[in-house]
């Protein structure tokens, strides 16, 4: 009973991380440009697939060059997984969004476009592709490690590495560094923010570097957990991850994180103990009843209006 | 019975006091001034008796109705309408539009009455519409019923503002700065006006103002509050000369 | 005279629509483009009162689509199909047209009391959380479907072509053309008198200054809940029309991507535009009719089409104005007040 129980809090804390690696991109971008990226879940999508083919080139499936070990593999496909995925995340923002804002049109039209942004990936690389799905390749074999009854694999405690390493790191930034000072400037006033000399511009496309990169990290890391990938994947996912940080208290890095982990584990916990059809109704729920109990979310602070 | 009796309201924005023990009373009819430096707190006070905020302690007693709890809608619909600093009109909707809709606590009709368009519905639209050109005109605004109100000058928005708030038949009208931003031919205008108002709707007024020179010609009773404290209040004469409230508003060197 | 016109063109068009379809002339693919056409437009005018009039972000109509797909369509199996959930039809079938209104605004109403969880957590928070609400909503009601076998689960739920079989035992006319069609014509109609009267002007009011809304004595909780709970009833005709045209239905048709769609229609016709709601209910369901041989192309088409339009003219077709805004001479046909 214990052993299966602790069995699924390393599950859900291997599934909350998907949830909050993406949600930690939602948060950033809202939190920057009170911009809600719904095209980010397909962000994820779209960085599965290029993990995808990033490891299939250096295992020499295209014979391009010629194949190479695993492990290698995994250590270039990460940076390059993050830095192709962040270029789509940014076009995405200079194609779509930015003439939005230069026009200083009403933020429900920024919204609207990223929701069919979304849609237009996902729908591109149906038709680019098919619809058939993909397996992932074995990068590195799976070891499981059996601590008293608990099974724990190395890919499960990679996973949840890194989504706490990118949790800190992200968290560094912000809160640190200059540019996360400015991305913090530009949430409060983003017409102050040119006057004072900040090139609001290059922080905004830093924010969709940062969040499109560690989408695409989480796509890879996914596609090594799961390895089917099909060009739906991210909506349903993507959703959800929003949905995470909404509750987390949308804007707060830890807010995201925490929201991200809340939602594997009530999922994780309600397939089992209850039939795994029940998880999406019950999950949904459970994060309806807690945004009507608080309203701005677990670590949300709401902005009060002044009349 | 006294029409509004605040007693010793107190209001806290986490640590900070931004109003304290603040009391007022309205027989009926006054034409009443609230000064005071920026920052100390008068807009609170507007907003803690339309029941926009709730005060932390302290009773509002309208009516000899607490309106503890109240939501603000209800607060004006018991007779408390005020203006807002910065314009606040619906600026999508005209004019006659700005002034139907704030007459949606005496609708008097429902949901079912507007789908099938009873008689009850066709006459409280009727009726509220002519009331609203009554307002209109008695502001000398009919002709802008048809305009959106961001067309039309910063003057002429202000008129529709106070104009908005008449049309919910109040028996207080609190006017949050109803000079700020207009010339001074406007501000001329603006005095008359209240005044008009005044003695023609036969109400309560209530105004914050920076100009003093509109709230020593209209006002018959002032206070002043500095720090959410009341310092000062008495006849416009009394204020003037209140070394006080001359120390609030121009520091202690000043003299 | 003149305000007998409109409603003497519409028994027309109806008249017309009827006979042709009797006929022949129009054969089963046009009416059924038409039926669609005519749920669609039911369904972008009343999201348009929550997305356009009051100026939120609702992404979970098909949800209540849903809602009132399955009340409705379990309510006319029950009374009126034998088959093998319910067993005998309770009531004889001759009584399935004369019912089959009743049993429309029966979904309308199961649609609009879900509506009021959306409503009642719109009270305290706007935009972005209200969008997350609606979606969360809309994925409870088809994980709720999915996991009720008596109605089918995620296989879907059939025997509705029964009952519109047996309204055809009192006379034999196509009878979802024609309730269709009512359907449509009732909608817009309560719509239009919601909107534009001083009720449903307090919903502009919220949008525009929710706080000037409440303090300028609008009751403004009273208002979002009446606001969605015409919407979401409206929807859930809709989704009961929807239902007893296809003759079944399952949760797969209610997904995000169907709200998208409506939501599609309603900024392209501009938001809080009502008749703009309607032309672009009617060019939509044309242009997915046009580029089905396109198949998966055509998701790519209709999103790119949208963000061009929120590029280059965000206001839709419309913006926020009326045909009769347009041309005034419509004035005269119809009141939009008093």
């Amino acid at each position: 009973m214990l052993q299966s129980f602790i069995q699924n809090i390393f599950n859900a804390l291997q599934w909350g991380s998907f949830y909050s690696l993406i949600a930690l991109g939602y948060c950033l971008v809202y939190g920057v440009l009170l911009l809600i990226n719904f095209a980010h879940g397909d962000i994820f999508m779209v960085g599965a697939y290029i993990a995808f083919y990033v490891c299939m080139l250096f295992l020499g499936k295209f014979g391009i060059i010629p194949g190479m070990p695993g492990w290698l593999v995994l250590a270039l496909a990460v940076p390059l997984t993050m830095m192709l995925t962040a270029v789509v995340g940014v076009t995405l923002e200079r194609v779509a969004y930015r003439p939005l804002r230069r026009k200083g049109v009403n933020r429900l039209y920024v919204v609207i476009t990223a929701l069919m942004c979304g849609l237009i990936l996902e729908h591109a690389n149906l038709a680019l592709l098919g619809a058939s799905r993909r397996s992932f390749p074995t990068l590195i074999p799976t070891t499981v490690y059996n601590i008293a009854g608990v099974n724990i694999t190395n890919v499960k405690m990679g996973v949840i590495l890194v989504a706490i390493l990118a949790f800190f790191f992200l968290r560094f930034v912000v809160v640190k560094t200059k540019i996360g000072m400015a991305m913090r400037a530009i949430s409060y006033d983003r017409f102050a923010v040119p006057l004072m000399g900040i090139p609001a511009d290059s922080v905004i496309v830093f924010t969709f570097v940062l969040g499109s990169g560690f989408a695409g990290l989480a796509g890879l890391l996914f596609a090594v957990t799961y390895p089917v990938l099909d060009p739906y994947m991210g909506a349903l996912i993507g959703w959800k991850a929003f949905i995470a940080a909404v509750v987390g208290g949308i804007g707060s890095i830890r807010g995201a994180f925490a929201g991200g982990f809340l939602l594997g584990f009530v999922e994780i916990m309600v397939v089992a103990f209850f039939p795994s059809t029940l998880r999406d109704l019950i999950a949904f729920t459970i994060l309806l009843l807690i945004l009507s109990v608080k309203p701005t979310g677990l670590f949300g602070v709401a902005r009060r209006t002044k009349i | 019975m006294a029409l509004l009796e605040v007693k010793d309201m107190t209001q806290y924005f986490g640590g900070l006091c931004a109003v304290t023990d603040f009391s007022v009373t309205f027989t009926g009819g006054e034409l009443m001034g609230l000064i005071g430096p920026n920052g100390a707190g008068k807009t609170t006070v507007f907003n803690l008796i339309s029941g926009f905020y709730q005060p932390s302690c302290g009773d509002i007693v309208f009516k000899g109705k607490n309106t503890r709890g109240l939501k603000p809608h209800k607060v004006t619909g018991l007779g408390i309408a005020r203006t807002f600093q910065n314009i606040r009109l619906w600026f999508d909707m005209s004019v006659l539009d700005n002034i139907l809709v704030s007459q949606y606590y005496h609708l008097g009709y429902s949901l079912w009455d507007c789908f099938v368009r009873s008689n009850r519905y066709l006459r409280r639209e009727a009726e509220m519409r002519a009331w609203g050109m009554e307002i209109l005109e008695a502001l000398d605004l009919a002709q802008f019923a048809d305009e959106l109100p961001g067309n039309l000058p910063y003057g002429i928005q202000r008129r529709v503002e106070i104009a908005r708030a008449l049309s919910t038949k109040p028996d207080l009208l609190m006017l949050d700065e109803p000079a700020a931003g207009l010339n001074s031919a406007d501000v001329e205008g603006l005095i008359k006006l209240i005044a008009w108002i005044h003695k023609e709707f036969k109400l309560s007024i209530w105004m914050i103002e920076h100009q003093m020179d509109v709230v020593m010609s209209l006002c018959t009773w002032i206070k002043v509050i500095d720090f959410g404290a009341t310092i000062a209040e008495g006849t416009p004469k009394e204020i003037r000369e209140n070394p006080v409230v001359i120390k609030a508003y121009l520091g202690d060197d000043a003299i | 005279m003149k305000q007998y016109t409109i409603p003497a063109l519409l028994a027309l068009l109806l008249a017309v629509l009827v006979f042709v379809s009797m006929t022949g002339a129009m054969n089963v693919y046009w009416q059924s483009v038409l039926m669609f056409m005519g749920i669609n437009i039911i369904l972008s005018s009343s999201l348009n009162i929550i997305n356009g009039n009051m100026g939120e972000f609702s992404c979970g109509h098909a949800g209540f689509m849903a809602v009132g797909a399955y009340v409705s369509s379990v309510l006319s199996v029950l009374l009126f199909a034998e088959g093998s959930v319910f067993g005998e039809a309770l009531l004889p079938p001759h009584l399935a047209v004369f019912l089959f209104p009743f049993i429309l605004v029966a979904g309308g109403v199961a649609a609009s009391l879900v509506g009021l969880l959306v409503a009642v957590p719109s009270f305290r928070t706007r935009g972005d959380y209200l969008a997350i609400i609606t979606i969360a909503a809309a994925y409870i009601v088809k994980s709720t479907i999915e996991n009720i076998n008596a109605i089918g689960g995620a296989r879907g739920f059939m025997g509705m072509s029964k009952v519109t079989a047996a309204m055809n035992t009192t006379a034999d006319l196509p009878w979802m053309i024609i309730w269709v069609f009512l359907g449509t014509v009732f909608s817009v109609w309560l719509i239009r008198r919601f909107i534009f009267s001083t009720l449903g002007n307090g919903v502009n009011a919220v949008c525009q200054d929710e706080i000037a809304a409440e303090i300028m004595s609008v009751n403004t909780n009273q208002v979002k809940m009446t606001a969605f709970m015409v919407s979401c009833g409206l929807a859930g005709i809709a989704g009961a029309l929807f239902a007893h045209v296809l003759g079944y239905v399952n949760p797969g048709s209610f997904t995000i991507l169907k709200s998208t769609e409506v939501m599609v229609m309603v900024y392209l016709g501009g938001m809080g535009s009502l008749s703009g709601s309607v032309l672009s209910a009617i060019l939509i369901t044309l242009l997915m009719e046009a580029l089905r041989p396109l198949q998966i192309i055509k998701w790519i088409v209709i999103p790119l089409l949208l963000v061009l339009l929120m590029q280059f003219r965000p206001e839709g077709i419309m913006g926020n104005r009326e045909l009769s805004d347009i041309f005034p001479g419509l004035k005269k046909f119809y009141r939009l007040k008093g």
